[in-house]
């Protein structure tokens, strides 16, 4: 039964999310800054999956509603206090608020059209961040915390330092438990375990939106719009509820990525930053349960790695060859690691399109049915 | 007063004049087709009727509710539901899926946003989604990848949909196109089927002359985007206006 | 009145690059029915043409002299040119005239850049969805912008302009103007009449030679084309070419109006499509319309005058988002375009 699969999808994500400190520990992936930004980028993906990958309008624009969250955070977080609920619900209807009207009027098209007005707007969005609006957004410089800022519903901090991001007292960057297990050292931080519980609660409504008629609708508009419009049901309020839906999810993410670091920039607009969504869920299998969080962690772990690697290291791999040959290999290799991290993306990229367009995801289940043997059954319901 | 009444459409595209003062009075529970040669206009003034093209001036009547410049899903909610010449279904679904969203369409109309509730869990769709592929002899391909299915199977499971929503009018746009006598003859059987458990007025435009007179009731007949002659069957049968517009057209 | 025509002047550089590029994301999509996201790193990599060139002419041999002394006291070195030493005189003339011997190398080089894409990608995605055709291409255009960053480096290098092109004219003089009124750079004039040129010999090529009628026969209906027996494929392969070309050549003549750098390929892309969505899918003259009337937009509002009246109210760089809120509107009020040809009902 799929509602028993789903459940135990359900749990087996969850434990892995809140085991994640000890699971990454071997790989050295398990600090809390790298931890958090899987969460939230998993967030960030699991909610544009929903527009992209149930419907399949591709929009370039969602960086805006990352940024649109990021702000909105710092200001409550200036205004009202640093306790980062009343941020992170500001940050979630302001996205909203503002993916409703960019929705709406790039929604006025379909296909092409429309990702080319999501990115226009985008575009226009980040022009806005960086020198219209400058008096919100603090143009280039970006939004930062001042000791002088009213946070009115906070008791007076210490004096001289800027107070901390926190949930009801718990510290988004405190490390509240610091075991070793199995030989290594695990840092257990409350900035990770808020996010945490977040990605858990934006897996879970993920999967009650595929399971629901909505999302029904939703992949109806994907594989035929037209014959959906023919069947009585008006494909554009769904559309725009499933690109407001995505926006709210961005929303949280840039909400949750100022409680980690309480600075907002311009830069977090930037289309190019839509566009890592878009390879994070396309990576990972567009249109699939788990492919976006796959595609989130796989880019940002490799991401982390790869900057790591200099020709130092490299040398070290080729060390055991001779000289004339480790240096080949060297200068074959260097310009995809290090600052080359954008290319190998890249170039990772067009790979997945052309050869594994369902992603990770796909690949595993081709992998799991040659091993199990050709799937004969035609039949398929449910998961996809 | 038909069910269907289409007054003085006329539609030009530059210096063509597509529809010339069109009239059509469809009476309910009839099988109303309407044959012409080519180019004679006939796919423009389904066009009309359906919503994807405006015609210039005229009106169209659906059970007393005007119809142009509606929206198709609009149209649908009215109760007309159209068939098309190449069968259009929900590719990536699967044969039940693409039954349910009819249902669902049916049930709670152009829009609702019900985000919580389960597709799984809701019977009452299910039951009724299960019925109507029983009725076309389709159950046991329930699961299977709509995508996969035959040409025939697709058609079956296009005719699903639309019967599910129990529309008062049917709009079939050259449903044998293309296909061979067996498969012919297997939309005729089907067509007559519906026709026996279900009071479902039907308008077919149709080359195949051999699927007009199976089921016609009445035949209207398009030639140069102006209606020629109207009557029954056998009226048409022996006209010679008729004869003259197609002369080596027709496959009789 | 000189401030007008100035702002149109200063309109035309940027509307000339945008036309192009426009031009050829048209023919690509109005041909192969392709969306393709790697065309402004088209004109990027025309632009690196430019710069590569120039740095090959400029490999010198090092000679040292004892006769001179440089400020340190050393004896001086003298880098001599390669090509000068080769050519004598026609070597100076090459590397003064870089721009015009890169366009020359660029065309070739170009036109085999688009053969390569389109036969080692593009046509594998002729019927793939829209999406998956700009997920490649988006892909791609990152990667040719990492090549070229890896290569290059990240910083913009700067080309200059012949002597001879250098410098300003005083336009307002020609036009009946005053003296002075309306001065402008020599060498954004020659980039417009270059543009000109250009689009004008793609549209006689399409509408005068055979191979062009063909062309504009396939984007009407491609499959009526093949049927006829007609092999539409090398043909489109060819145009891809050209508008590679097109492309590389805009990059190429840009150099000394704005330092080439690796990202150039991106910041046009954007406004190239808004350029293309706004002139009219799948309409050559709208896209180069479309192209001229943005840049020079995007010139009026960066105008004192206008800019500070609207800083007034509180919006500073109005000039920044001006023309993503005329495109924006132009889209809403005219879907289909300016020239976008009617019916093509999008819902």
């Amino acid at each position: 039964m799929t509602l028993m699969r789903d459940r135990t999808l359900l749990i087996i994500f969850s434990l892995f999310v809140l085991a994640a400190p000890l699971i990454f520990a071997p790989t050295g992936a398990a600090y809390p800054d790298l931890l958090q930004r899987f969460a939230i980028y998993g967030i960030f993906a699991i909610g544009f999956n929903i527009l992209f990958g149930l419907t399949g309008y591709l929009s370039f624009g969602h960086a805006a509603f990352l940024g649109v969250g990021s702000y909105s955070a710092v200001w409550m977080f200036k205004l009202l206090s640093m306790n980062i609920l009343p941020a992170l619900l500001l940050s979630v209807v302001l996205a909203g608020l503002f993916s409703l009207l960019i929705g709406y009027v790039s929604l006025r098209r379909s296909g092409i059209y429309f990702s080319i007005l999501t990115l226009a707007l985008a575009q226009m969005s980040y022009n806005l961040a960086y020198s219209v609006l400058t008096p919100l957004t603090n143009g280039e410089t970006g939004l930062q915390l001042r000791l002088d800022d009213p946070r009115i519903l906070d008791a007076a901090g210490a004096e001289g330092s800027l107070p901390s991001t926190n949930l009801f007292g718990l510290e988004m960057k405190e490390v509240f438990w610091n075991p070793t297990i199995f030989g290594y050292d695990l840092q257990f931080n409350w900035g990770y375990y808020v996010s945490a519980v977040m990605l858990i609660l934006s897996f879970w409504i993920s999967i009650r939106i595929f399971r629901s008629p909505f999302g029904l609708m939703l992949r109806a508009i994907k594989t035929n719009q037209t014959r959906l419009n023919y069947t009585g049901v008006n494909s554009r309020p769904y559309t725009l509820a499933a690109f407001v839906i995505s926006g709210m999810f961005a929303g949280l993410a840039g909400g949750l990525l100022a409680s980690m670091d309480p600075l907002a920039g311009a830069e977090r607009m930037q289309w190019t930053v839509g566009g890592e969504v878009v390879l994070m869920v396309v990576l990972g299998g567009m249109g699939t349960l788990i492919g976006p969080m796959l595609g989130a962690v796989f880019i940002k772990y490799f991401e982390n790695i790869f900057s790591k690697i200099n020709d130092t290291v490299l040398h070290g791999w080729f060390a055991f060859m001779p000289d004339w040959l480790d240096n080949f290999f060297v200068a074959i290799v260097s310009p995809f690691v290090g600052k080359g991290w954008s290319l190998t993306l890249g170039a990772l990229f067009m790979i997945v399109v052309i050869f594994l367009p369902g992603g990770l995801v796909d690949g595993a289940r081709r992998i799991g049915r040659k091993l199990t043997g050709a799937d004969k059954r035609a039949a398929k319901v449910g998961i996809k | 007063m038909g069910i269907l009444e289409v007054q003085n459409v006329n539609k030009r595209f530059g210096g063509l004049q597509a529809l010339n003062n069109v009239n059509l009075d469809v009476a309910e529970g009839s099988v109303h087709a309407l044959i012409g040669p080519n180019g004679a206009g006939k796919s423009t003034f389904l066009n009309c009727l359906i919503g994807k093209l405006k015609p210039d001036t005229g009106s169209v009547l659906f059970d007393g509710t005007p119809v142009l410049g509606k929206k198709p899903h609009e149209i649908n909610q009215l109760g007309v539901a159209r068939v098309f010449q190449t069968p259009e279904i929900f590719a990536d679904l699967t044969v039940f899926e693409n039954v349910m969203i009819p249902c669902f369409a049916h049930r709670d109309g152009a829009f609702k946003v019900n985000a919580f509730a389960r597709v799984m869990r809701d019977k009452e769709i299910r039951q009724q989604a299960e019925d109507i592929l029983e009725d076309m002899g389709m159950k046991e391909k329930m699961g299977a990848h709509s995508g996969a299915l035959s040409r025939g199977d697709k058609r079956r499971l296009e005719m699903a949909m639309c019967l599910v929503q129990e529309p008062k009018l049917l709009l079939l746009d050259e449903p044998t196109a293309g296909m061979a006598r067996a498969d012919t003859n297997n939309t005729i059987d089907l067509l007559k089927h519906i026709g026996e458990t279900r009071n479902i007025t039907k308008v077919i435009i149709e080359h195949d002359m051999h699927v007009v007179f199976s089921l016609a009731t009445t035949i209207s007949v398009l030639a140069q985007g102006a209606i020629i002659a109207e009557g029954l069957p056998d009226e048409i049968k022996g006209h010679p206006k008729v004869r003259e517009a197609y002369l080596g057209e027709a496959e009789v | 009145m000189d401030a007008i025509l100035l702002q149109i002047l200063n309109g035309i550089d940027k509307g000339s690059a945008y036309a192009l590029i426009a031009l050829g994301l048209t023919l690509i999509f109005g041909t192969l029915g392709v969306v393709n996201f790697a065309h402004g790193a088209l004109f990027m990599l025309g632009a690196f043409v430019a710069v590569t060139v120039g740095k090959v002419l400029d490999i010198s041999k090092i000679t040292i002299d004892p006769s001179k002394v440089d400020f340190l006291g050393n004896p001086a070195k003298i880098r001599t040119p390669y090509v000068t030493d080769w050519f004598g005189d026609f070597g100076f003339w090459m590397i003064e005239w870089s721009v015009l011997v890169s366009v020359i190398v660029a065309i070739p080089v170009m036109i085999l850049i688009g053969i390569i894409m389109e036969r080692g990608l593009i046509k594998h995605f002729y019927n793939r969805p829209h999406a998956d055709q700009i997920l490649v291409t988006f892909g791609l255009a990152i990667v040719l912008q990492e090549i070229i960053k890896a290569l290059y480096g990240a910083n913009p290098i700067p080309q200059s302009a012949p002597d001879l092109l250098k410098g300003s004219v005083d336009f307002g003089v020609w036009v009946g103007m005053a003296e002075n009124a309306v001065i402008y750079p020599l060498w954004r004039l020659v980039y417009f009449l270059f543009s000109m040129l250009l689009i004008g010999g793609v549209f006689a090529f399409l509408r005068f030679t055979t191979f062009g009628m063909v062309v504009r026969a396939g984007m009407a209906d491609r499959e009526t084309v093949g049927l006829l027996g007609i092999n539409i494929d090398k043909r489109f392969t060819i145009m891809f070419g050209v508008a590679a070309a097109v492309a590389g050549l805009a990059g190429v003549m840009y150099t000394p109006i704005n330092p080439p750098n690796y990202h150039m390929g991106m910041d046009f892309l954007v406004l190239s499509f808004v350029v293309v969505v706004v002139g009219g899918m799948g309409s050559l003259p709208g896209a180069v319309l479309a192209g001229f009337l943005l840049g020079i937009l995007e010139s009026f509002a960066s105008m004192p005058l206008i800019k500070d009246t609207i800083a007034a109210i509180g919006l500073p760089s109005i000039d920044q988002i001006i023309i993503y809120l005329i495109a924006v509107i132009v889209l809403l009020v005219r879907p289909r375009g300016l020239m976008g040809k009617a019916g093509m009902m999008e819902d």
